[in-house]
Formats: structure tokens, C-alpha cells, sequence
């Protein structure tokens, strides 16, 4: 059967992919931040997983105003990287794994969560930027990725409590999967940041450690934060957070942290990542 | 009673909450941003913003909003920052540089503020509290 082994938070800032695509990344602003994302790419390559599923939100890339899921499953074979108005990123083509992601999107709905099966999607900095901070620059992706895209842009976006659940789901559908795949989970975006208006480059990093320091032992304590603390205290993008909170409800109760990194800033993002596996 | 309230968040100071009111007024003004995600249409809308903007039924204040490149302007009238930011990115404009125009601030003063820590929440919770600060 498939197992659900780990899972890893991190920040997705475009301008990160922008600053690794234009070969920046030796700068000392930038070198700081993949800097700290070096053993975090030793890990992974360690850890060999055979199927990722990220969890990331869409910024008006694949999804406009016209069609806005909650949470949608990209089934498709790949994924093409997204004109985001700079020209796609030269990355490569993101390969997904279909039958792991049906089969996920076919649990999770007689689960009731009622999940939104896409075919054809292109997929924008909010999935390639994790991929590329995790691992680097090679010529194919090293595994293939299912994307779970979550709207945080169009109020309300699920809650907290909701996304933890529906992590326990998706647990639940990898786990009942009849194929030996180890799998991780990708919960990506934030940590506090404000990309809109007067109030734009807040950064919060008393928020953001609690938050990281909470996200092992105690996820029960975070799923109770409401979307306004979030916007107050954290930024208005601070709320893709939530997104974290599926990563860690797919693993189990009692976790082993392997690895933490946070700096302030990525252009107007405080960088936060966590490494957690389960202990069996 | 509803359990949708979406009151409180109107009391975070220098933010516009992407609600269903704000969605409902900006759909033209977001689809119009859309669009420029195909290279086309970013070089259609560069040779001729006006007759460009003129496929999309969007209110004059919306337009002249967008003419203006007036960021804040466009948030107001239902734009949100995903969309605006690809008319930012058809400008040559990254997000930060678009942070700095909307805080009013200079993209020197901007990127040093982030390099010291970003804005702190400290003041900046509540409308009451940019107030007092006159």
C-alpha cells in the first residue's frame, strides 16, 4: 500500500523562481534564502519520495473570476508552467500521477470532501517555486506531483479547521491506495506577508515563530485561528497559511521535526519551512 | 444569524478584502488583467490602452483608475492584487516595486524597510490606531 511518510511547508515568493531563473541566486539577498533551504534539498533527495502532492493556491493563473474552486485535484498527466505576464518560467514540465490523484479525488468526495477534478491546468509560481526551492534546477522534476489548489483570494477561503481535515482525508485515500509509493505532502505559502495597498511589507515574525513552534506539537491550537487574525496579524496573504494546516492534518498526531528554517525577507515575504516526518 | 461577517475585517487599516462585493464590482477590471497573461494582448493593450480597455465593460473610474496606473485606486474599485499585478507585470513592474508605489513609499525606502523587518503589526492592526496617528 502507499504510505504517507512526511510532509514540508515552505513559503512560495515569486520572486525567488525570478531570482533562480535569472541566476541570482549567489547574491548574498538571495543566497540567504537557498542557503537555508540546502539540507532541506539533501533530505528530499534522501528521502526519494515516488509521488509529491503540493498544496498551493492558484494566483489567478489557471483559475480566473469565472470558475473559483475551494479545493481543486489536478488529475491530469502533466502540468505546463503558467504565463504569469513575464512569460512562463523555464521550468520543466510538472508530471502528475493520475491514478494516485483519482483515486485521491474519488476517497476525499465519498469522504465529503467534495473536490473539484481538474484535467487541464497550468500550473503557476505558487507550485514551481517549492519545487524549484526543494530541487533546484534539474532537467525533469524528480517526481511526479499532484496539485491541490486552494482558493485563498476570493473571501472566505476554507477555514483552518477545514483544510486539517481535509488532510486526514487525503491520509486516509493515499494510505487505502494499493500500489507501494512513498508519498510527501507540499503545504506551501506564507508566512506573514501583505502584497496590497497602504498597508503592504507587513511582517509578523512573532506570529509566524508561535505559529512554526505550535505546527508539530500542538496543530489543534492552530486550527482554531480565525481568518481575521490571520488578515490583522499576519498580512492579507498571510491567510494562505491554512494551506500549511492540510499538510499537517495528512500526517500523524505525534510528528518528528527534522528541520526548520525562517528569515525575513524574501522581497515582501517572511520565509518560513518546516521538515516534519511521522515517527512509525 | 449569518455566520458571514465580513464587517471586522473593514477595521484592518490600508487593506481591501477580496469579498463578494468587491469580487462583483471588479470582475471586468480583473478579467481586463486576465487577459495580459498572453503576449498578444499585453502588446495590443501597449500599442492602445484606451482601445483596448473598450472591450471591457468596466465603469470610467474603473478605466481611469487603470489609465492612471492608480494601484490603490483599482483595489478600491474591486481589483485585487493577483490581477492588478499582471498589469503591473505587463508595466515591467515586480511586486515589490508595486508594494513600494501603493505604500507611497520609494522603492529604496520600500526594499529597506523589508530589509529591517517589514512593517510591523505594532500600529497597524486597526483602523483606530492609523487615526491617532493623524
Amino acid at each position: 500500500m502507499a504510505k504517507l511518510i512526511a510532509g514540508l511547508t515552505t513559503s512560495h515568493v515569486p520572486a525567488i523562481g525570478a531570482a533562480l531563473d535569472n541566476g541570482k541566486s549567489n547574491e548574498p539577498y538571495w543566497k540567504r534564502v537557498f542557503d537555508g533551504y540546502l539540507p532541506s534539498k539533501k533530505w528530499l533527495a534522501e528521502t526519494k519520495p515516488d509521488v509529491a502532492i503540493l498544496v498551493y493556491n492558484d494566483h489567478a493563473s489557471a483559475f480566473s473570476l469565472e470558475v473559483i474552486p475551494t479545493f481543486a485535484i489536478g488529475c491530469a498527466e502533466e502540468f505546463p508552467p503558467a504565463d504569469e505576464g513575464w512569460g512562463p518560467r523555464k521550468v520543466p514540465v510538472v508530471k502528475g500521477h493520475p491514478d494516485l490523484a483519482w483515486h485521491i479525488a474519488q476517497s476525499c468526495i465519498l469522504d465529503e470532501f467534495d473536490m473539484t477534478i481538474v484535467n487541464k491546468m497550468e500550473v503557476d509560481h505558487g507550485l514551481t517555486v517549492p519545487l524549484s526551492l526543494l530541487c533546484g534546477q534539474p532537467k525533469e522534476w524528480p517526481f511526479p506531483v499532484i496539485p491541490l489548489c486552494v482558493n485563498v483570494i476570493q473571501y472566505p477561503p476554507p477555514t483552518g479547521h477545514r483544510c486539517y481535515m481535509l488532510g486526514k482525508a487525503i491520509r486516509k485515500a493515499v494510505e487505502s491506495f494499493d500500489r507501494d509509493l512513498k508519498v510527501v505532502i507540499f503545504g506551501t505559502g506564507g508566512m506573514s506577508h501583505q502584497l496590497q495597498g497602504p498597508r503592504a511589507g507587513l511582517i509578523n515574525s512573532d506570529f509566524d515563530k508561535r505559529f512554526l513552534d505550535k505546527f508539530g506539537p500542538h496543530p489543534e491550537e492552530l486550527i482554531k485561528i480565525p481568518h481575521l487574525e490571520y488578515v490583522r496579524e499576519a498580512g492579507s496573504e498571510g491567510i494562505e497559511m491554512v494551506m500549511w494546516l492540510i499538510m499537517r492534518g495528512a500526517l500523524d498526531d505525534d510528528v518528528r521535526e527534522v528541520y526548520r528554517f525562517y528569515t525575513v525577507p524574501a522581497s515582501n515575504t517572511a520565509v518560513g519551512h518546516i521538515i516534519l516526518e511521522n515517527k512509525r | 444569524m449569518s455566520n458571514v461577517d465580513l464587517e471586522a475585517f473593514e477595521d484592518v487599516p490600508g487593506t481591501t478584502l477580496f469579498n463578494a462585493q468587491r469580487s462583483r464590482q471588479g470582475y471586468h477590471l480583473n478579467m481586463f488583467c486576465m487577459s495580459l497573461m498572453k503576449a498578444e494582448n499585453r502588446e495590443a493593450f501597449k500599442k492602445d490602452e484606451r482601445a483596448y480597455l473598450a472591450k471591457f465593460p468596466m465603469t470610467g473610474e474603473q478605466r481611469e483608475a487603470i489609465l492612471k496606473r492608480d494601484w490603490n485606486k483599482m483595489l478600491q474599485l474591486g481589483g485585487n492584487i493577483y490581477y492588478t499585478s499582471k498589469l503591473g507585470a505587463t508595466d515591467g513592474l515586480s511586486f515589490q516595486a508595486l508594494a513600494a508605489l501603493m505604500t507611497g513609499s520609494t522603492p529604496e525606502g520600500y526594499a529597506k524597510m523589508m530589509l529591517d523587518g517589514g512593517r510591523s503589526p505594532n500600529g497597524n492592526r486597526s483602523k483606530s490606531e492609523w487615526k491617532t496617528r493623524g
